[in-house]
């Protein structure tokens, strides 16, 4: 089979830029009127009936959600069998050219600039950005590519905890981020609300970001013990008094989504991230035939992903060809 | 509460008085867009303003919409959402004397000390956008780009942008003309619950400097 094109790569990338932008995950949407059923305050369930008209003006009339069109950044999960033209550093660069078309076409905010002399390209282009995030999958000829534009200068933290703080200290945080970030809903909640467990303190960030932006709405960890920990944070979160805006209500979060990393033996580091009212995400999957489907659900998080297990599937074959 | 209220722009002083926090509110005529950049150019650095804006309108809206310039030199809006207010409280005072602006509106508010000692005493109105994330709702509210300056200078975020505007909402009054506020109001019914979700926690077993145990406090 001809390998995949550069050409479908880069229609896949500025394809999934405008999606983003524009439609609101089919998901979180259904999430988000769950939210409004159960709001039981006026002005706090007035804005979540407010936001809903949004998302769909956005569709109607092709316009983004938010005109804080976020940091553009992508995702790409590349199957072990994939072959396509290029290379990867191909790949990287039909990422920043779609990126920089899709700001001028959709038209996105061009909300990136250079961090002390806010030099601006006006394209979301630049030094380290947009971010690419790679990972790979076993026994897979397509390429997967996830753009998320994450906004929101509120709603993330980070603390070094420690095994002794127990669920409690995390609960604790948790509560101080949310509060800190939703007193006049800086955090523009509700949100999907998204906690790294462990690592070191960068993996801590990028798994609870991962979480947040990564996972859709209604996915539960496959630890049952974690699956749990979700839903009673996300109770715990709903119960704190607050509403969209800071207003009084009981909707802070969609839904929340834990992932977790062997960490160091005498640290617990938990990160908060709160993935808000415009939670923008889509998936081009490129099979290995060269046709693009498009979807909400970026399906991350694999089992290969997580490294579930002890070793590597490598690892176990090679033990049992030494057996046989 | 919950009343809804159409205001032409600019406002009359008659039209301000009817609003209290939490009315929600629509807007038509002119809006202009100024935040920091614009501030500074005309308050530090004493520049002119480039259109004489109380003639137009009276309306200052704390926003970086999302353009992007057509070939014929138009401009297209495509969503418009406000910035955060309240890092922008201490140019408030000399910005609404030099150009006799009357209705900020922008996502947030500002401190209610703010709207007591700044923005009321002048006759001016808060407005809050709604969510924040709007931005369609609000870029259909946006009927022309009537012009658009320090473009070069500031870029598309920080430029100063005149909008025509009709049925430009929602907006929520966060400040009324007596300086009342209702992120304040709100705020204060929900610390009231704050202790009970904290019920049972105990203090992590290292704390960090500079960090406020009273979760009643304002972080801005
Ligand atoms: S946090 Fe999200 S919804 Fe709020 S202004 Fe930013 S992008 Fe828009």
């Amino acid at each position: 089979m001809r390998p995949i094109s550069q050409e479908a790569i880069e229609e896949a990338c500025y394809e999934i830029m405008k999606k983003a932008a524009v439609d609101i995950p089919e998901d979180y949407l259904a999430g988000i009127k769950r939210s409004a059923e159960r709001e039981k305050e006026a002005l706090s369930g007035f804005v979540i009936k407010t936001m809903v008209k949004n998302y769909e003006t956005a569709t109607a009339e092709r316009r983004p959600m938010c005109a804080d069109t976020g940091l553009p950044r992508y995702f790409i999960k590349v199957g072990d069998d994939a072959r396509f033209e290029g290379g990867f550093t191909g790949m990287e660069r039909s990422i920043r050219s779609a990126t920089a078309r899709a700001t001028q076409d959709v038209p996105m905010r061009p909300n990136r600039v250079h961090p002390l002399w806010r030099t601006d390209y006006n394209n979301n282009v630049g030094i380290n950005a947009p971010e690419v995030e790679w990972s790979f999958e076993p026994d897979a000829g397509w390429i997967d590519i996830t753009t998320v534009h994450k906004g929101g200068l509120f709603g993330t933290d980070y603390r070094m905890l420690f095994p002794g703080d127990g669920l409690g200290g995390i609960r604790r945080f948790l509560l101080d981020t949310l509060i800190a970030f939703g007193k006049r809903g800086l955090a523009c909640q509700p949100a999907i609300i998204g906690i790294g467990i462990g690592g070191s303190k960068d993996t801590c960030m990028q798994l609870g970001k991962q979480a947040a932006c990564l996972r859709i709405v209604g996915d539960r960890n496959p630890d049952p013990k974690i699956a749990e920990l979700e839903l009673e944070l996300m109770e715990a979160s709903n119960s704190i008094g607050m509403g969209p805006m800071g207003f009084v209500g009981s909707s802070m979060a969609v839904d929340l989504h834990i992932e977790v990393g062997f960490t160091h033996t005498g640290g617990m580091p938990v990160s908060v991230h709160t993935f808000c009212l415009s939670s923008r995400r889509a998936t081009a999957r490129i099979h290995a035939d060269g046709h693009i489907e498009y979807r909400t659900d970026p399906k991350w998080f694999t089992p290969y992903y997580r490294r579930e297990g002890i070793a590597w599937e490598g690892a176990r074959l090679d033990q049992e060809r030494q057996h046989a | 509460m919950l009343e809804k209220i159409d205001i032409d722009l600019p406002a009359s002083p008659e039209s301000l008085a009817k609003l209290e926090p939490g009315s929600i509110v629509y807007l038509n005529g002119v809006v202009y867009t100024a935040r920091e950049g614009v501030y500074d150019r005309v308050l530090n650095r004493k520049e002119n303003l480039p259109v004489p804006i109380h003639e137009v309108t009276n309306a200052n809206f704390h926003c970086s919409p999302a353009a992007s310039s057509n070939a014929d030199g138009s401009y297209r809006i495509g969503a418009v959402t406000a910035t955060a207010s309240f890092r922008f409280s201490k140019y408030m005072g000399d910005w609404l004397d030099a150009t006799k602006t009357r209705v900020v509106i922008g996502k947030g508010g500002m401190p209610a000390e703010d709207y007591k000692n700044i923005l009321a005493p002048r006759g001016a109105v808060y407005l809050t956008t709604v969510g924040y994330g709007t931005g369609a709702l609000l870029g259909q509210g946006v009927r022309k780009v009537l012009s658009v300056h320090w473009l070069e200078e500031l870029g598309i975020a920080q430029a100063m942008w005149m909008f025509e505007v009709c049925g430009f909402g929602p907006f929520l009054v966060d400040s009324d003309l007596e300086g009342n506020s209702l992120f304040a109001e709100q705020g204060k019914l929900v610390n009231r619950n704050i202790e009970q979700a904290y019920k049972g926690l105990r203090k992590p077993a290292l704390l960090r400097y500079g960090e406020t145990d009273d979760r009643k406090d304002e972080l801005i």
